[in-house]
C-alpha cells in the first residue's frame, strides 16, 4: 500500500457524482438495482439514472416513511433498492422504518444519506445530519459506511451490490480530496491505515479524513509521528484497529462531522475505556456539541474545531496530558 | 427458522383442492371449520402466555383464514419462492392470529404455538421474518405494512413475476400518516396487483375509533385517493372471496372488511376492554366451548 501524502492543495470532489456514476454503471448489467427517492432526483444526483432507467427510478414524492418502506418491499421481492434522500430526512423522519423494516427485518435496503453532516451549511440544524451516526449505530444489523472520498464512494456502491445487506451510506456533498491510494480496497468493518505512526493516532471519518492527514503532516514537521485511521465503517466497527492504536500509540484523537453523543468518538471511547491498565490512553473527541449557528459548511467546521489546525492542537494537548 | 409441517401441509392442500371445486355452502363450511380451529388456537395461546391481543386476533381470523386457505399463491414447504404472493400483517400485534393461521397452513407445526411469547420462542409478541416462515416483514409499530406492500407490488410489476400483494391493517392503524403516504403511492403507480384489507372492527385500544380520531367516511377517503373500494362483511366467506378477486379497474383495491372485535366469543365481542385483556381459565374454557 502506498501512503497518502499531504492533501492540502489537492483537487476536491463531490462524492454524489461518483455515487451516481457508479450506480448507473452497475445498473446497466444488474436489473435488480433500482433507486427510490423522495422528490430528491436533483439533490440525490439521480437525473442521469432516471434518464437511462425511467422505470427503475421510483420517486414516492415527499414521503420519507413510505420511501423506506417501499425500499423494504422492493428488497423483499429480490431487488437491490438504493433509497436516496437528504440524510437528515432519511434518517430522522424514517428512523422507525429503518429500525423495523430494514435492520430488524434484515432486508438488503441500501440507504443513501445524501449531503450529510453540515453540508447544507446556512440552511441550519433542521437540514444538518449530525445525529445519523448516533441514531443508526444503535441499530444491530445495519452497516454504516462513511466514504472519505470518491474512490471509497464507488467502492461502497459496488460492495452494496456484490454483498447486499442492510446498509446506510453517507454520501458527502461537501467537496473532499482523494485520500485513498489508487490500489486501496474497502473492506467491511476495516479502517484503512492512511498513515503509519507511533506517537498518537487520529481516527477520522468522512470529511475529516483529509484534515487528519493534513494535521499529521504538520505534526510530523514538529517531530511527532501520527497514525491516521480512516473510519470508513462506523458499523461494523474496527475494534482491533482501535485496540492496536491504544496499545501502540500514546493518545487517540477522533474527528467526525457529527454530534459527539454516540458517534465515532463515543465508539472509540467505549472500546478504549474497557482496555487494560496502560492501554487506556488519553482521548480527544472532536465533533458537534450543540445545534449549529448560521454559517457555511467551512465556517461551521472551523466553529466546531473540525480543522487540521484544531486537530494539531488536540493531538499536542492529548500527548501533553499523557 | 421453523420448519414446515408435513401433516398440516397435506391437510391444507386437501382443503385447498376441495375449495376449488366445492359449491358456496361447502366452501363456507370448510372455511368456518378452519377458522374455528384457528380461533381455538388463539385462545389457548393467549391463555397460556398470559398476554396477547385477543380482540383483534378474533376479528381478523376470517380474513386470514380465507386468504391463506383459498386465495394466496403460496407454498408452505417453499416459503421463499420468488413468485409467491406476499402477505403482510401490518397490525402485527395480532401475531397470535397470524401464527395460528401459518401453523394451520403448514408453515410450521401447531405444537410450536404453545411456545407463544415464551423465552427464546420464535413466536415473539410481534412477527419476525427471520424466525417464522411465511412472515414477510417485521411489523408491530403501526403504519409499516402498507409501504412495504407498495414496494413489493412495484417489484412484482418490474419483474413481471405475477405476484399479488395483500396487506391487512387495523382500522385504528389508519390514523398513522405513513398509510396515507402509501395510499397515494399505490394509486399513483396503478398497483392493480395490490390489495389492502382494513379490519374495520371500530375499536382501538382505548375507545371506539370514531370517538378517538374518526375515520369515516373511510370508503370515500380511500376512493378519493384513487383506490377501488370494496366494502364487505368481514366474517362472510363468500363476500371475502369476492373481495379478494383481482382489480377490475386497473387501480389498487381497498377492502373495508366490517368485523366484530372478539368475533366468535360472546363475552369478548365488541368490548373495548378485550383489546388485550387475557381470559381467565374459566373464560378460556367457556370460549373454547363456544368455538367448538
Amino acid at each position: 500500500m502506498t501512503i497518502a501524502s499531504t492533501v492540502a492543495d489537492a483537487p476536491v470532489f463531490d462524492n454524489r457524482v461518483a455515487f451516481a456514476d457508479e450506480l448507473i454503471t452497475l445498473a446497466r448489467t444488474d436489473a435488480r438495482i433500482v433507486a427510490v427517492c423522495n422528490d430528491s432526483v436533483g439533490s440525490s444526483n439521480l437525473t442521469a439514472f432516471r434518464d437511462e432507467f425511467p422505470d427503475r427510478l421510483i420517486n414516492v414524492g415527499i414521503a420519507e416513511q413510505d420511501m423506506v418502506g417501499v425500499g423494504a418491499g422492493l428488497a423483499n421481492a429480490g431487488m437491490i433498492p438504493f433509497v436516496c434522500a437528504a440524510a437528515p430526512f432519511l434518517t430522522g423522519r424514517s428512523l422507525e422504518q429503518i429500525k423495523a423494516d430494514v435492520a430488524y427485518s434484515q432486508l438488503p435496503v441500501i440507504l443513501c444519506g445524501m449531503s450529510p453532516g453540515m453540508a447544507y451549511g446556512e440552511l441550519g440544524p433542521t437540514h444538518h445530519s449530525v445525529e445519523d451516526l448516533s441514531w443508526l449505530r444503535a441499530l444491530p444489523g445495519l452497516d454504516i459506511v462513511v466514504p472519505a472520498d470518491s474512490l471509497q464512494t464507488r467502492q461502497a456502491v459496488r460492495s452494496a451490490v456484490a454483498d447486499p445487506r442492510p446498509t446506510f451510506i453517507r454520501v458527502g456533498r461537501h467537496k473532499v480530496p482523494t485520500v485513498s491510494p489508487d490500489d486501496s480496497v474497502l473492506t467491511r468493518g476495516v479502517f484503512p491505515v492512511l498513515r503509519r505512526g507511533t506517537d498518537a493516532t487520529i481516527v477520522a471519518t468522512g470529511t475529516l479524513v483529509s484534515r487528519a492527514l493534513a494535521a499529521a503532516s504538520t505534526l510530523e514537521a514538529q517531530g511527532l509521528s501520527v497514525r491516521v485511521l480512516n473510519a470508513a465503517y462506523i458499523a461494523p466497527f474496527d475494534t482491533k484497529a482501535i485496540e492496536a492504536a491504544a496499545r501502540e500509540t500514546g493518545a487517540i484523537i477522533t474527528a467526525e462531522e457529527a454530534n459527539i453523543s454516540g458517534g465515532l468518538g463515543a465508539a472509540v471511547a467505549s472500546i478504549v475505556s474497557q482496555l487494560e491498565d496502560g492501554a487506556r490512553v488519553p482521548l480527544r473527541i472532536l465533533g458537534l456539541t450543540e445545534f449549529a449557528p448560521t454559517g457555511s459548511t467551512d465556517f461551521l467546521l472551523d466553529y466546531f474545531g473540525l480543522t487540521a489546525d484544531h486537530l494539531v492542537a488536540a493531538t499536542v494537548g492529548a500527548l501533553e496530558r499523557a | 427458522m421453523l420448519d414446515s409441517d408435513t401433516t398440516q401441509v397435506q391437510a391444507w392442500r386437501q382443503a385447498r383442492e376441495e375449495l376449488g371445486t366445492a359449491d358456496a355452502s361447502r366452501v363456507a363450511e370448510i372455511l368456518d371449520e378452519r377458522a374455528r380451529a384457528t380461533r381455538r388456537s388463539i385462545l389457548r395461546m393467549i391463555s397460556k402466555a398470559g398476554q396477547g391481543h385477543v380482540g383483534g386476533d378474533l376479528s381478523v381470523t376470517d380474513i386470514l383464514t380465507t386468504l391463506f386457505s383459498a386465495v394466496l399463491n403460496i407454498d408452505p414447504e417453499n416459503p421463499t419462492l420468488a413468485a409467491r404472493d406476499r402477505f403482510i400483517l401490518s397490525k402485527g400485534h395480532c401475531s397470535a392470529a397470524l401464527y395460528s393461521t401459518l401453523a394451520h397452513t403448514g408453515f410450521f407445526s401447531p405444537e410450536e404455538l404453545s411456545t407463544f411469547m415464551e423465552p427464546l420462542s420464535a413466536l415473539n409478541g410481534h412477527p419476525n421474518r427471520n424466525k417464522v416462515p411465511g412472515v414477510e416483514t417485521n411489523t408491530g409499530p403501526l403504519g409499516h405494512g402498507m409501504p412495504v406492500g407498495v414496494g413489493a407490488a412495484i417489484a412484482a410489476k418490474l419483474t413481471t413475476s405475477g405476484s399479488r400483494v395483500f396487506v391487512v391493517l387495523g382500522d385504528g392503524e389508519m390514523q398513522e400518516g405513513s398509510n396515507w403516504e402509501a395510499l397515494m403511492a399505490g394509486a399513483h403507480h396503478k398497483l392493480d396487483n395490490l390489495t389492502i384489507v382494513v379490519d374495520r372492527n371500530r375499536l382501538q385500544q382505548g375507545a371506539r375509533t370514531e370517538d378517538t380520531n374518526g375515520l369515516d367516511p373511510l370508503d370515500d377517503k380511500l376512493a378519493s385517493f384513487g383506490w377501488e373500494v370494496r366494502e364487505i362483511d368481514g366474517h362472510n366467506y363468500s363476500q371475502l372471496l369476492d373481495a379478494f378477486a383481482g382489480s377490475t379497474s386497473g387501480r389498487p383495491v381497498a377492502v373495508i372488511a366490517n368485523t366484530i372485535k372478539g368475533k366468535g366469543v360472546s363475552f369478548i365481542e365488541d368490548r373495548v376492554e378485550w383489546h388485550h385483556k387475557v381470559p381467565s381459565a374459566d373464560q378460556t374454557r367457556l370460549a373454547l366451548e363456544e368455538l367448538a
